[in-house]
């Protein structure tokens, strides 16, 4: 597909600038998906903002693959430029021993609420958040109810009678 | 397990001590002029805001998780829920992200359709427009949208059957053709559409105290906008030009003729402006819509993933068993992921789809415009009176069930 | 006056009439709920506030925002487990006679969503009187369900609905998180609030019989 080409482009500056950058580039459904390692996405963020127009995350979300899996949560950096209207996606994979990013914060401020978000439903925890804390869930909730192995009714039921 | 949190204790601790001129109030999850269980911690020194920290969470519902023990056919029922002033707008973006994984082709005639029933977006922007104008004072506003916002559910209770929650879309098509008549209500409707919105313009856009009540409040700056996320009308008010009908096109709206509108002033007042004048291009969609629609099938040709017609059923064997193993397993789905888009009536409405080769996906997040403008709040409302909270709020045009999913 | 003078002159000075019917009558007539819409249902509520289906023609004439001067709270939406203190809380301010109408299948049974988000059914928070199904049930299912709750008011008797339930509000206390900024005094109140559960049994269901 047409635009998967100009999307690559972006790959090859990617891949020219710094190789370690680039994980796996899996390119699927006219979308372009970017695995890179944990500890340079700030990095990478601040490259492609900053020469090459993204200037806006769109999304910011986790998944968690099961417990049986290796790594076993992955979040996903969907970025958008408002100047020529392409989408780019950026993966990073966690173990369940150490679920840590840095936060996206510094970049975008939307980032603040998308990662209290996911770290509220599934643990991930992001260094360096200004105010990491619940933002769905009630704050003494036990939990992150998101995971595979949390059920879908809970615990226990709320009730007063 | 919560992380160490210093920095926030401190902060309000230091506000809390300092001027006994300062109060922390909250505007509590129950409050008329909040649209909905939104609770805001304002830090006020007499009516001046220093500080806003919305609190959200109070309408949680847990759909994503609810998404993932659903077949794809089941999750279109929860969609309607979550942005319920414009249920048609969260069905198209979950259809149009299943379909993509699919890859599935629809039929022109369904797409029409689907542009038709997206731009009772109206609908939404009725609601918005009667409970901004009466939470900043004119409550006769609040009646006149709504008798509009009846005629509007009419229409899509006599195509689907259910007034706000029609579920009216389903993978590779729509539920089932328009009813017979349905194009001359839609003309009936668009007849008297205008004399409505003169009856605005006049009690609304030309009232003096909802303009100076409304310019120079909320100011948020292009960049800042970019920044903090915002899309849609909040966007266009700030003077970016994105829309992503022109932009990022699907179900063929690359073939309508309209403008996008955009101020640049950057305030409430420019955020009403914008909407007001988004109703008038619906209505011109709405026309080219109608004159698009010819006859045709309204699903897609793909047996394993769309219900055949009840009559086929009855008649074909092949049909039969293809609809009950619809029904009862759900079709599978090919692994992969994908992030779809839509211009909703808020915002960008975004459905990331992840399906791991099952009947059920394995996980969908929607990223819901209303989220992201209000995490813009505390930007745009610190120094502004309390009164002046209100007016923003109601010119992000909030919705808590998309907020909180 | 027109109307009151023949009226009148063919009535006696003095009318004898049960208590019960007056009161009720009264209360019937003016019955003002309290705004507590949370979701879908509470666009569907502001649509039979509007002018096709008017509810105040009913004597529901204004939706007092303060519950301090309410009658009756309608429930209209999907209560989530951060919201039923909350809910709790204002039931508790509303002061007596009061209703409850559960509007929607959220509010009476959890609806579609049957899972660790959502309170199965607000009557395990506050006593129901009137359930209405749907989802959203249409506007005219609300008045209906207005007009039962003014058949119920008639059948009830000014002498069972003693004051006694107001003091036993007042001293419930709510589980869960009320919403608390952290780092302030009133945090560690809501801490010692909390742990002491609702143990008075409540009174309320001797009237839930209609």
């Amino acid at each position: 597909m047409s635009n998967t080409n100009d999307l690559q482009e972006f790959v090859e500056k990617l891949k020219a600038h710094n190789a370690d950058w680039v994980s796996e580039v899996v390119d699927a459904l006219g979308e372009i998906t970017i695995i890179v390692p944990a500890e340079s996405v700030v990095d990478i963020c601040a490259f492609l903002k900053a020469e090459h127009g993204f200037d806006m995350l769109a999304d910011l979300c986790g998944c968690d693959r099961g417990p049986e899996e290796d790594p076993r949560f992955e979040v996903n950096y969907h970025l958008f430029s408002t100047t020529h209207y392409k989408r780019l996606r950026l993966k990073v994979l966690l173990t369940e021993d150490n679920p840590n990013v840095k936060t996206v914060t510094g970049l975008w401020k939307t980032a603040n609420w998308h990662e209290r978000e996911t770290y509220d439903l599934l643990g991930i925890i992001f260094d360096e958040h200004p105010d990491l804390r619940r933002i769905l869930l009630p704050s003494d909730f036990d939990g992150h109810a998101l995971r595979k192995d949390y059920p879908l009714r809970g615990y226990e039921p709320y009730s007063l009678t | 397990m919560s992380v160490a949190l210093e920095n926030k204790t401190d902060q309000i601790a230091a506000l809390d001590d300092s001027l006994e001129s300062q109060m922390t109030i909250s505007m509590g999850p129950q409050h008329p002029s909040t649209h909905g269980v939104l609770r805001l911690e304002l830090i006020l020194d007499g009516e001046l805001v220093i500080k806003t920290t919305p609190d959200i969470g109070y309408l949680h519902t847990g759909m994503e998780k609810l998404f993932e023990y659903k077949k794809y056919q089941q999750g279109i029922v929860i969609t309607d829920r979550m942005d319920y002033l414009n249920p048609l707008g969260n069905n198209l973006a979950y259809v149009m992200a299943a379909e993509k994984l699919l890859e599935i082709e629809i039929p022109e005639r369904a797409q029409v359709i689907r542009v038709l029933m997206c731009r009772f977006r109206i609908a939404s922007h009725m609601v918005w427009l009667g409970t901004h104008a009466l939470d900043i004072g004119a409550m006769s506003v609040f009646f006149f949208c709504f008798r509009q916002r009846e005629k509007i559910l009419n229409l899509i209770e006599a195509a689907s059957g259910g007034r706000m929650t029609p579920s009216y879309f389903r993978i590779g098509g729509l539920m089932m053709d328009l009813p017979a008549g349905f194009d001359r209500r839609v003309k009936q409707f668009l007849h008297d559409f205008p004399a409505a919105m003169a009856q605005f313009e006049v009690l609304v856009t030309g009232n003096t105290i909802f303009q100076s009540r409304t310019k120079e409040v909320g100011y948020i700056g292009k960049e800042e906008a970019i920044n903090w996320g915002l899309t849609g009308p909040c966007l266009r008010g700030s003077g970016v030009e994105l829309d992503l009908r022109i932009h990022n096109p699907y179900t063929g709206y690359e073939k309508y003729d309209f403008d996008i509108p955009v101020e640049t002033s950057c305030d409430v007042w420019a955020r009403f402006k914008v909407r007001m004048r988004e109703l008038y291009e619906s209505e011109k969609i709405v026309k080219q819509a109608l004159e698009r629609l010819k006859p045709g099938p309204t699903k897609a040709d793909a047996p394993k993933v769309v219900l055949p017609d009840r009559d086929d059923m009855r008649k074909h064997m092949d049909s039969l068993i293809h609809h009950f193993l619809i029904v009862a397993e759900g079709f599978n789905v090919p692994e992969g992921e994908v992030y779809h888009a839509i211009e909703a009536s808020k915002g960008e409405l975004g459905v990331y789809m992840k399906s791991n080769g099952g009947p059920k996906p394995e996980r969908v997040h929607f990223r819901g415009p209303s989220f992201v403008n209000l995490s813009a709040l505390p930007d745009m409302v610190e120094g502004e009176l309390i009164a002046d909270v209100v007016a923003v709020i109601g010119s992000l045009d909030i919705v808590l069930g998309e907020i909180d999913r | 006056m027109g109307l009151e003078n023949p009226l009148f002159e063919s009535l006696p000075d003095i009318l004898t009439v049960k208590l019960d019917a007056v009161i009720n009558w009264a209360r019937k007539s003016s019955i003002w709920p309290a705004t507590f819409g949370l979701a879908c249902c509470a666009i569907e509520m502001m649509n039979s506030v509007s002018a096709r289906n008017d509810l105040s023609r009913f004597g529901a004439e204004t939706f007092r925002a303060s519950p301090r001067q309410a009658d009756v709270m309608i429930v209209s939406g999907r209560v989530s487990r951060k919201m039923a203190p909350v809910l709790r809380r204002i039931y508790d301010q509303m002061p007596e006679p009061k209703w409850v109408i559960s509007m929607g299948a959220c509010a009476t049974s959890g609806g579609v969503f049957d899972n660790y988000a959502i309170v199965q059914g607000v009557d395990k928070v506050v006593p129901v009187d009137i359930y209405i199904p749907g989802c959203p049930p249409r506007p005219e299912m609300l008045v209906h369900a207005i007009m039962m709750l003014q058949d119920k008011i008639m059948k009830e008797s000014v002498k069972e609905r003693a004051d006694t339930f107001e003091e036993e509000s007042r001293r419930s206390i709510v589980p869960g998180t009320l919403p608390v900024t952290e780092g302030t005094k009133l945090e560690e109140q809501a801490e010692h609030a909390s742990t002491r559960p609702y143990t008075v049994p409540s009174k309320h269901e001797k009237r839930r019989t209609s």
